[in-house]
């Protein structure tokens, strides 16, 4: 499996004298469904910006399957389509126009363009609208004309900084779905989002940036199984005057037939609910407290933030 | 690669008439409504009482100058507000992430504004002829002359584009150098008509050189010898272009 991305020690320091990247080491392999995740000002938007050539790097190595950005630029970009947080069309050019305009940058024939075009403008349920001036879209239907238009040229790594950001929940499913697919006919897909259930839905790796620093990178899997301890909440049939006692489990009585649960990592909750039938507590339904990846997201930023605090401290 | 480069370069120009046609009372129609009334107050009303210029009509010998003069105000504000533009709405970043050679880039802008310098300049010509019966003196000259200006005005005016931050900023340049320069270009008089000093100043204008050799292409007759200012355009067009182009490599105005 070859490498999308390989970024190696890259560094961004702005005209400012703000150092938004120090030095940050990153793989994204072929095929892969990527999450970058930070909160606002992490350097997640300058890493992207720098792998599009939109921000210019201060040191380090940037390769796109292969090809390095330094020495191999117009190959680098040729495999490249990107999808950027802000919309950066011109609001007043036809929706057909724009996505054919950007195949013709590309060096795409216009019949070829064209056609390629209409194929992802009817993928994305836009082609009814391909002759209307963009400023007349929806917001929803502005994300999706920029990603016909990242898609346009067919290239092998789609980079999507905040795809689903100001979407309504329905449309947002459908993008979903739109990225598993183009995902699974083989396409390598780097997202940003806000959204800790959209990266945990789609992604199967993760890098949390903050500050500039990874802070992890790693399988989706191996990544929630650091979380210690998660919490579920049980809708229980009946009513209960006080919360059950479960031996490992610390269980409280959150509302009238609800109980919150605490499970430590290494337990199971088999045994759980092996204790709450034998006391007669009968389980309707179940979710988690909490998006276990945002729980796992604020933990790992809260902690850096800490550990900065108590460097500045002790110098 | 070269095919693909060509097909960036006709995308570019494509987009670029497209948005000039598309806006057209902005940007074909007040140069004509504007050089219709230069002929009928300049030349009709106020030019027989001047009388000859240079040894023709005061209507003839202005024409040139007025149609070079649309050509210039056309060419460089399609590439400044157009190019502005697209750093406004962050357009720009469609074009930089493609593999778009950035000679391919300026050349296309290049390419919108000479197409809208031209077709602005066809229009004012036509008008004219409704003043005056046009002579053509020499046409590889005159067509030569009017689309090595509108190339020089057209990078100008990308120029002013990468460095503008505002809306303010594009419009600067046109009101307090580009208008003056015109206006003292020998327009509307010949440089003889001045004192020897304002002469030699009048030298460095180098509108004058554009005006006098589109004049010669048209009447014959011009203040400046004609291989001086082809010299003079070609000059400045090197000198425009590679400094354009050293904007882009190095990403002034568009590339944090």
């Amino acid at each position: 499996m070859a490498t999308a991305l390989a970024i190696e020690s890259l560094r961004k320091v702005y005209g400012n004298g703000f150092e938004a990247l120090k030095g940050i080491t990153l793989e994204v392999e072929e095929g892969d469904f990527f999450a970058l995740l930070g909160p606002n000002g992490a350097g997640k938007s300058t890493t992207l910006g720098i792998v599009s050539s939109l921000v210019n790097k201060t040191s380090g190595k940037v390769e796109v399957f292969g090809h390095d950005i330094d020495k191999d630029l117009v190959k680098a970009k040729l495999n490249l389509g990107v999808v950027p947080q802000e919309f950066n069309f011109n609001q007043f050019e036809k929706v057909f126009d724009i996505v054919v305009t950007q195949a013709g940058y590309y060096g795409i024939p216009a019949k070829i363009a064209k056609n390629n075009a209409e194929k992802y403008l009817n993928e994305l349920g836009l082609w009814d609208k391909h002759d209307q001036p963009a400023r007349m879209l929806s917001g929803g239907m502005k994300r999706r004309l920029m990603i016909a238009r990242a898609l346009v040229h067919d290239p092998k790594l789609i980079i999507l900084d905040e795809p689903t950001a100001g979407v309504d929940i329905e449309l947002r499913r459908s993008m979903w779905s739109f990225l598993t697919e183009v995902n699974k006919e083989g396409k390598t897909i780097i997202l940003t989002t806000h959204y800790l259930e959209e990266a945990e839905a789609l992604c199967r790796n993760i890098a949390i940036i903050d500050r500039g620093e990874i802070l992890e990178h790693a399988n989706k899997r191996d990544l929630l199984r650091k979380l210690h301890n998660e919490t579920f909440v049980l809708d229980i049939a009946g009513q209960l005057s006080q919360a059950p006692q479960l031996e490992g489990y610390p269980v409280r009585l959150t509302g009238e037939g609800q109980l919150e649960v605490d499970v430590a990592g290494e337990r199971s909750l088999n045994d759980a609910f092996r204790q709450l039938d034998s006391l007669g507590v009968e389980v309707s339904s179940m979710r988690t407290k909490t998006n276990r990846l945002e729980e796992l997201f604020i933990r790992l930023v809260s902690e850096e933030k800490e550990k900065q605090q108590k460097e500045a401290v002790d110098a | 690669m070269l095919n693909a480069n060509w097909v960036a370069f006709q995308t570019i120009v494509i987009k670029e008439v497209r948005r000039f046609t598309r806006i057209w009372p902005q940007t074909i129609l007040p140069p004509a409504i504007t050089m219709t009334l230069y002929f009928v107050i300049f030349g009709n009303l106020i030019g027989p009482r001047i009388g000859e210029m240079g040894g023709y009509a005061y209507m003839d010998f202005i024409v040139p100058g007025l149609i070079m003069m649309s050509v210039i105000t056309n060419a460089y504000s399609n590439v400044v507000s157009s190019f502005f533009g697209m750093k406004f709405q962050h357009c720009i970043e469609e074009l930089l992430v493609a593999p778009v050679p950035n000679y391919i880039i300026l050349l296309g802008y290049v390419g919108g504004g000479v197409a809208r310098g031209l077709a602005v300049g066809f229009i004012v010509t036509l008008v004219s002829l409704g003043f005056t019966d046009l002579q053509i003196h020499h046409l590889g000259v005159v067509i030569s002359v009017v689309v090595l200006t509108a190339v020089l005005f057209s990078l100008g005016g990308f120029i002013n584009a990468v460095y503008a931050n505002k809306f303010d900023d594009i419009s600067i340049v046109p009101t307090f150098v580009l208008t003056p320069l015109t206006y003292l270009g020998g327009v509307f008089y010949s440089i003889t008509l001045l004192p020897g000093f304002w002469q030699d100043v009048s030298l460095i204008n180098p509108i004058l050189y554009m005006v006098n050799a589109f004049r010669y292409g048209l009447l014959g007759v011009s203040d400046i010898n004609i291989g001086v200012a082809y010299g003079m355009i070609l000059l400045f067009i090197a000198i425009l272009f590679f400094y354009s182009l050293s904007l882009l490599n190095r990403g002034v105005g568009i590339r944090n």
